[in-house]
């Protein structure tokens, strides 16, 4: 009998290891971009590196401020959200009230499809359609550019957007807007009156996602951006955070300066996701406590 | 009515249909430009050789196994750390701050850009094991294993309690409860979390840029998986960025595009099959 209670807890403990591994996962990763960011970012000085409007990591008096990468991010990231959520919204209205069943799985598909495909793949196709198309159209020597990155992010965005409003609009309950119909509201006039309205934690979920997706993105951002460490302007080639760290770190030599900045580089955008995602918790946490 | 609430659902109702349309236009562009551009650049030789300097002659074979080796290698890793999650959660956790911190720990955890994964990767695993395989595997353990814990958990929750009580009360240990009703219970929820992780794997592309390299080499699995390789995607970026082999880039959008599709539809059969089989 004794064996067998050591025998439980032995298991009760392996399986408590097993449940513990993901909170040591994410100190782990903590630890380790606060431990390799911050050197750097005391060589440099936090303001100079926070705040400074050139970043020349390989020139001879080299110059180590992201304020630019800073800004496009979050230009960028604006912008995405700017196209991409009033369509997500329209559309996730469409779905979960207006269509029929046949069109809404097709659609549903289709969504879900895009979901999926890799980044890389819609950054193939931005370098092929959408930057070249920026050039003709604007009349600019190279359509690599903020606008490219704004709109592949917008598409990227897309499908979160539109899955989570759709399932926050599916759950808003049916006598609300029974009630709202039998006071007289037009079909159209209840689902922004009154469904909406009520899936709104829901569909503010669904943005800070579409946030976090849109800072988070490298490999097709880099594929349409352009990659040059300008300050942010529409029609020029713009370098993210993302981006800053991916395209130098293949090349800097290990223990330089160049490296322990693009690892500060990753700790301030790992501060701006956690930002996000408690923001993110904060919403969904209301949309469940309802 | 009066006009101006004729005009505000007109207004509305013409910006839904707008947007869908907008929403509709663009998947089918995606969708037709892809196959259109790669398609015909996929044949059964692009599929099967390896790429070759000397005959002038780019194949993809090295990178599927590639892409085979690093989804073995991390759902064998993943399966047992995030199921075992799962379980200590449903069945064993007692008190409520632990579930939350775990919980919130996944939460956090899926919400990393993967840049930050191949970053931490990269210190962690590549700076022990050399860039390899294996390293990538690692870090794409830690990427997946919320998903696995989270459709595992939500399987296991759909487990009646009465199966644990009743195995109780005939005498059987916790342990035993667990591997014989609790773990059956939660196969598809195992299932749906490999299907899920696979899919990840697949589009996974600047996690392992830094962790598993981008070398076109036909390995075996034990030395494919200590040595550099490129996957499906990393191998797409590397030939659409680095080397301007569209035609070859496109043919693997492609492959991936169908690849996510059948990822896709097996998810939703395997929720439909077991969702029956539970009603009945």
């Amino acid at each position: 009998m004794k064996k067998k209670r050591l025998f439980e807890s032995a298991v009760q403990g392996i399986f408590l290891l097993l449940g513990l591994i993901t909170v040591g996962c994410v100190l782990i990763i903590s630890v380790y971009l606060i431990v390799s960011g911050i050197p750097a970012i005391k060589e440099i000085g936090l303001f100079d590196f926070l705040f400074g409007r050139e970043w020349q990591s390989t020139s001879s008096n080299p110059k180590f401020g992201i304020l630019p990468f800073i800004l496009t991010s979050v230009y960028g990231t604006a912008g995405a959200i700017v196209i991409g959520v009033p369509i997500g919204f329209f559309t996730a209205v469409y779905l979960s009230k207006l269509a029929g069943k046949r069109i809404r799985a097709a659609i549903e598909t289709a969504v879900n499809l895009l979901a999926g495909i890799p980044s890389v793949v819609y950054g193939l196709v931005g370098m092929l359609v959408l930057v070249p198309g920026i050039r003709s159209l604007f009349n600019i020597p190279d359509g690599a550019s903020l606008l490219a990155a704004i709109i592949v992010l917008a598409v990227m965005i897309l499908p979160s957007i539109i899955k989570v409003s759709v399932t926050a609009l599916d759950s808003v309950p049916k006598e609300y807007e029974d009630a709202s119909l039998a006071l007289g509201a037009t079909p159209v006039e209840t689902y922004f009156k009154i469904s909406v309205p009520a899936a709104k934690s829901g569909i503010a979920a669904s943005v800070v996602l579409g946030v976090g997706r849109a800072i988070g993105e490298a490999m097709a951002v880099m594929m349409v951006a352009g990659n040059v460490a300008n300050m942010p302007s529409i029609f020029q080639s713009v370098r993210f955070l993302t981006t800053a760290v991916a395209s130098e770190m293949a090349y800097s030599s290990p223990g330089s300066l160049q490296r322990n900045a693009l690892f500060s580089i990753a700790l301030v955008l790992f501060l701006f996701i956690m930002l996000i995602n408690a923001a993110l918790n904060f919403f969904l946490k209301r949309e469940k406590g309802k | 009515m009066n006009g101006k609430r004729k005009f505000y659902t007109f207004f509305m109702r013409g910006l839904m249909y707008v947007c869908s349309l907008t929403t509709a236009a663009l998947l089918i562009f995606m969708l037709c430009y892809i196959t259109v551009k790669g398609a015909p650049n996929v044949s059964w030789k692009f599929l099967t050789t390896k790429p070759s300097y000397l005959k002038g002659n780019i194949g993809i074979l090295p990178d599927i196994m590639n892409t085979v080796y690093i989804v073995l290698a991390t759902l064998l890793i993943v399966l047992p750390l995030g199921v075992g999650a799962a379980i200590y959660l449903t069945e064993y956790a007692k008190s409520k701050k632990t579930v939350a911190v775990i919980e919130y720990a996944a939460e956090a955890l899926s919400g990393i850009p993967s840049i930050i994964y191949g970053l931490v990767g990269m210190l962690l695993f590549s700076a022990n094991f050399g860039t390899c395989l294996l390293a990538g595997a690692l870090t794409l353990v830690i990427m997946n294993l919320p998903t696995v814990m989270r459709t595992t958990q939500e399987s296991l929750k759909t487990v009646p309690q009465s199966y644990r009580e009743g195995a109780f009360g005939l005498g059987a240990g916790k342990w035993r409860v667990i591997r014989t009703v609790v773990m059956p219970g939660c196969i598809d929820g195992v299932i749906t979390g490999c299907i899920l992780s696979v899919g990840r794997i697949l589009g996974e592309s600047a996690a392992l840029l830094f962790t598993a390299g981008f070398a076109h080499a036909l390995n075996g699995i034990l030395s494919g998986l200590t040595s550099s390789g490129a996957t499906l995607t990393v191998a797409l970026y590397v030939y659409a960025k680095e080397e301007g082999e569209f035609g070859v880039a496109f043919a693997i959008a492609f492959i991936l595009m169908i690849m996510t599709l059948i990822i896709n539809m097996s998810a939703s059969l395997v929720g439909k099959y077991f969702a029956k089989r539970r009603r009945v």
